[in-house]
């Protein structure tokens, strides 16, 4: 799908100071040798299998299919992973790449906090020193991973600027890289940013749609006939759709936070109510004004509430190969609650979009079609907000 | 034709940087005359963007003052239009790629021609990616002014080849932002500039005082200084213009010799 300079039809790109160009060069340098190296290859299998507790299971959900009276459905649990998200599949490969390009020190922005613990957790199991961006809105809304983050061994930095969530993450975390680069990595956590970072982000998550193929293909004997999943910069729904972007027959969904809803201002649907825009390194959509000032976007879900999308989204909109539909909060709350009585799993609220979208189409599609969802992350670190949002004070 | 080239006959340049509606554009235009008068030889206006990843504090808050005061591209265009009618020292924006971008490459490169704007700095488009802009600077005589960081090594000549107006000598890691000290080896930087272009070199990031000025100077054709003259906008508001002339007279009178 790559083209020259990191480009995904017109998105993508290298938007970035000139300060950075030589170390997303030399990123992109170790990557392209690192990635066919055997060595490599086999101490991340390792991770991902010994430490990750990879494969992660396909599960077929009986209840709900039988609830929803429609398709056959299938959980693709990465909420099961160590650290209880997909996350820690990009984070132990940027965190042994980094090792290898002889970084001592990582640094990441965290949205809803599942990639700051998971990069604290690499950092901690490989000897690096780890310092985590977290907007401080989100260390209020999620302050059991600012805790598990340091608990870890890593410092995590309240940033205040801005709308003070995701995107001010980011953005803190560029400048932090700006002025130290030789000894830190920037261990981005979506298919967002500055070449190569999408295209790396997106090979480690792949791990997901290669195992949901041959899984699938065990228990069913086929290809499914859409995939879900959830999409704030898009790392879960790009590792779960890309080995099938070729099936032609597999509909790829993506779920976008729309917050209050797409006719409000309180939305952070991207595809839904966004533009083409450059910003955080890369040609994409944004949510933005006519002047192009970034939008201060809304969601439940902390981990949804960026105003872009990674570019190779934006280019499989762009052509029709992906769809991309918006869910409210009030719907991924129900889907959130739905799932936990239906079949006792408790999905994170980002994942919960995946899960509202799956409710509204399983039950139109034939007994002998098959969806697989996945569960990008556990909803542990929701259960006080979700609580607060139906009018209980309960507090972390 | 090239406006920008006045900004270095006249000795060593000092070159200040203003954002656009800092608190209003009232303000900014009397800081502008306040600077041109005393001896500043080229103007950076920045138009102001919501997420400025280059920026350090003080001129992130610059850009949210002047947002939340209600300033648009289309409001300082005017302004600028407005201005150029007895400002005559060479002016340039300063503004990330996305306002450009979203505004239309062409209509916004053809607007700074129309508007007397000489020149365009984007702290977020790279070499690698200008192609999108620099055939639209070249039609319509805009200059798209290049960076060279202290990363660049490599880089350096690639960049200084294709160089035009001047060459922006990004002076140390990290965000805009005063700085006690420039541990860079800008001379070496400066050397292989010199190898490949003769366009002239203004160093910026880090320098507020005189004796910085006066350092910085001597080993290039020019200083830019944005953060001390944003914080004198921050702390006086609508009464920083008389400081910013006189703190641009100690500047310039520090580099003339």
């Amino acid at each position: 799908m790559t083209n020259t300079n990191g480009r995904f039809g017109i998105h993508g790109g290298q938007y970035i100071p000139e300060t950075l160009m030589n170390a997303v060069i030399e990123l992109e340098e170790a990557y392209n040798h690192y990635k066919n190296d055997p060595g490599f290859n086999r101490e991340l299998s390792e991770l991902f299998n010994e430490y990750a507790g990879r494969p992660s299971r396909l599960y077929y959900a009986a209840k709900m299919t039988q609830d929803l009276g429609g398709a056959k459905i299938y959980l693709k649990r990465e909420d099961l992973n160590h650290t209880g998200s997909h996350k820690i599949n990009n984070v132990l490969g940027q965190a042994l790449l980094a090792k290898k390009m002889g970084k001592k020190r990582l640094i990441a922005e965290t949205g809803a906090g599942q990639h700051g613990v998971a990069t604290a957790t690499a950092a901690a199991l490989m000897g690096m020193e780890c310092v985590v961006f977290m907007g401080e809105e989100d260390t209020l809304r999620q302050a059991l991973n600012v805790y598990r983050m340091r608990l870890l061994g890593a410092e995590v930095v309240p940033v205040k600027t801005g709308t003070a969530t995701l995107k001010d993450a980011v953005s803190e975390a560029l400048r932090e890289w700006t002025s130290r680069i030789s000894d830190t990595h920037y261990c981005l956590g979506s298919v967002m940013g500055p070449h190569p970072f999408p295209v790396i982000v997106r090979d480690f998550q792949a791990v997901i749609s290669r195992e949901i193929r041959e899984q699938l293909q065990e228990k069913e004997g086929r290809l499914p006939d859409a995939v879900i999943a959830c999409v704030g910069g898009g790392s879960n729904a790009m590792g779960s759709f890309y080995h099938f972007i070729k099936d032609e027959g597999v509909r790829l969904i993506g779920c976008e936070a729309a917050g209050r809803g797409i006719d409000t201002f309180e939305t952070a649907a991207t595809i839904a109510t966004g533009k083409p825009g450059i910003f955080h390194g890369m040609k994409s959509y944004f949510c933005q004004d006519k002047y192009g000032q970034i939008a201060p976007v809304y969601s439940i879900s902390a981990g949804l509430d960026y105003p872009g999308i990674g570019p190779e989204h934006a280019y499989l909109h762009d052509i029709g190969r992906a769809e991309y539909v918006p869910v409210t909060d009030e719907e991924a709350v129900n889907a959130f609650e739905y799932l936990s009585k239906t079949e006792g799993i408790i999905p994170a609220i980002e994942s919960a979009h995946a899960i509202a979208h799956t409710m509204k189409i399983a039950p139109a599609m034939d007994k002998d079609k098959i969806i697989v969802v996945t569960i990008s992350g556990r909803g542990d670190k929701d259960c006080a907000a979700i609580a607060r949002y139906r009018g209980e004070d309960i507090y972390e | 034709m090239n406006n920008i080239k006045k900004a270095f006959e006249n000795g060593k340049a000092f070159i200040a940087f203003i954002t656009c509606g800092d608190p209003d554009l009232e303000t900014t235009a009397a800081a502008v005359r306040a600077a041109v008068e005393n001896g500043a030889d080229l103007i950076e206006l920045g138009i102001p963007f919501s997420d400025p990843t280059a920026e350090g504090p003080v001129i992130q808050g610059a850009n949210l003052r002047a947002l939340k005061g209600g300033i648009t591209t289309d409001k300082i265009f005017a302004f600028v239009k407005e201005l150029r009618r007895d400002v005559k020292a060479p002016m340039v924006f300063m503004t990330y790629v996305n306002v450009v971008f979203s505004y239309g490459a062409e209509r916004f490169i053809s607007t700074c021609r129309e508007i007397g704007i000489d020149g365009l700095i984007l702290p977020d488009l790279p070499f690698e990616e200008k192609e999108e802009f620099q055939p639209l600077c070249t039609e319509y005589g805009v200059d798209l002014i290049s960076l060279i960081a202290p990363t660049s090594e490599n880089r350096i000549a690639m960049i200084a080849r294709e160089a035009e107006g001047f060459l922006y000598i990004v002076s140390s890691l990290g965000v805009t932002g005063t700085r006690t000290e420039i541990k860079t080896d800008l001379v070496s930087i400066i050397e292989v500039v010199r190898q490949t272009t003769d366009i002239p070199c203004a160093i910026g990031f880090g320098i507020s005082t005189p004796e910085q000025a006066r350092k910085m100077a001597d080993i290039s054709d020019g200083v830019i200084v944005g953060s001390a003259i944003i914080k004198l906008l921050e702390k006086y508001g609508r009464n920083a213009p008389e400081h910013i002339g006189a703190y641009v007279k100690s500047m310039k009178d520090a580099i003339t010799y």
